[in-house]
């Protein structure tokens, strides 16, 4: 499957199928500071990824100042 | 994963509340909490005029997109703070997001009608680029409102700022600026009402939110504020929370419940040393307010000023006259 990654901007490649939990423990990825998304909708932690699927992963933390 | 409510799929899981949503209850969950934290904290009254600050980022947009839900008449300023790529993109979002729902939505660009821009002002103050702009931020949106008539100020401060930046206060024991850390402000001292609708909703829902609502956002992080102690202290508690789901909303609340009021006033400044300052008219604790003397060290100054807000399509260039507003410059803590 394609991972989209941002801050910075990549691409990964993984085989699938792999649980959402599973590619956000091999990124490293804390799920608490990140959304998955699929064909413009959220995939819950439980769902399963497809080979051929091309998933967003979006950060979701940021810093403004006030 | 099933939703709470009526069994149908859950499209994301809330693990501090210990449940699941689909599409349908997840938005009605946010709108709930925005109501509940409005009702709550007594933030608004269903007569306000709301004047929204917009960064063109998921918090800011969310917020607008659901004060409006909600009944509000909330309009919206956008503030260009001239950091390159990040503001212009910025910029474009919050256009958008207002043309489509026929919003009215100001924009003051500090380049164009004060001279300097954030990197800037941050280089002549020798501040960090942070303390600049949330400087130049609080002063021009606190001008804006009293102009505008605007009854309160709501900004997209979420659950997730609100926690980080107590836990930065907590650290280094600010105690004048954790007794302001609250979710509403009072009108005083020449400030308007400042209220945060947000703070029972985590910043992963507020994105969720975003994409479910086909909100287009800013998502690239600001260059200025990549590495910074607030983003640190962000991390810290999501480590935290991913061990113990609701660490943060504890936190936070029970601040709130517990210790507030410990530690001093509900209102901006003291109560008791706030002037006028005498170049523009905003409060200040001296004779010039920090905003006019970030303002005299870049070499910028006040814009002409128009009569009126003059609109072109949705952007619109706004009055700038000199009047009340003011801030501090919270250069060692975080401001709430």
């Amino acid at each position: 499957m394609q991972v989209e990654l941002r801050n910075p901007s990549r691409t990964m490649e993984f085989d699938g199928p792999m649980a959402v939990t599973a590619l956000l423990a091999r990124l490293s990825l804390n799920r608490e500071s990140v959304l998955v998304i699929r064909d413009g909708t959220l995939v819950p932690g439980d769902s399963m990824l497809a080979d051929d699927d091309h998933v967003e992963i979006r950060s979701v933390i940021s810093g403004g100042s006030w | 994963m099933k939703c709470r409510v009526c069994r149908e799929p859950a499209i994301i899981d809330i693990r501090r509340h210990n449940a699941n949503f689909c599409v349908e209850h997840f938005l009605r969950l946010c709108r709930d909490q925005v109501a509940k934290a409005i009702d709550r904290h007594e933030m608004l009254r269903p007569t306000d005029r709301v004047l929204v600050a917009i960064s063109g980022g998921k918090d800011s947009l969310a917020l607008w997109d659901i004060l409006v839900e909600l009944g509000y008449e909330a309009d919206g300023l956008y503030l260009g703070l001239g950091i390159g790529h990040y503001s212009t993109s910025s910029e474009g979002f919050a256009r958008r997001f207002a043309e489509d729902r026929d919003l009215r939505l100001e924009v003051v660009d500090l380049q164009e009608d004060y001279g300097f821009d954030v990197p800037e002002g941050a280089r002549a103050a020798r501040r960090v680029p942070c303390s600049a702009c949330g400087l130049s931020k609080r002063h021009l949106f606190d001008e804006a409102a009293r102009r505008g008539g605007y009854d309160a100020v709501a900004t997209g401060h979420n659950l997730d700022d609100e926690a980080a930046v107590l836990f930065g206060n907590v650290l280094h024991w600010q105690q004048d600026y954790l007794g302001r850390q609250r979710p509403v402000l009072p009108a005083g001292n020449g400030f308007p009402r400042k209220v945060k609708p947000l703070v029972r909703l985590g910043e992963r829902e507020m994105a969720a939110y975003c994409v479910l609502r086909s909100i287009e956002y800013m998502v690239e992080e600001c260059p200025m504020a990549v590495g910074n102690k607030h983003l640190g202290y962000k991390e810290a508690l999501n480590a935290i929370e991913e061990q113990s789901p609701g660490s943060k909303h504890n936190f936070y609340f029970g601040f709130l419940d517990r210790a507030v009021d410990r530690f001093g006033a509900a209102f901006e400044g003291d109560g008791t040393d706030v002037g006028t300052c005498v170049r523009c008219g905003a409060p200040a604790g001296g004779e010039v307010c920090a905003f006019c003397r970030l303002l005299e060290r870049v070499g910028g100054s006040h814009p002409d000023y128009h009569s009126g807000p003059t609109s072109t399509g949705n952007r619109t260039s706004v009055s700038l006259a000199p009047t009340r507003v003011g801030a501090s410059d919270g250069a060692a803590g975080v401001r709430p």
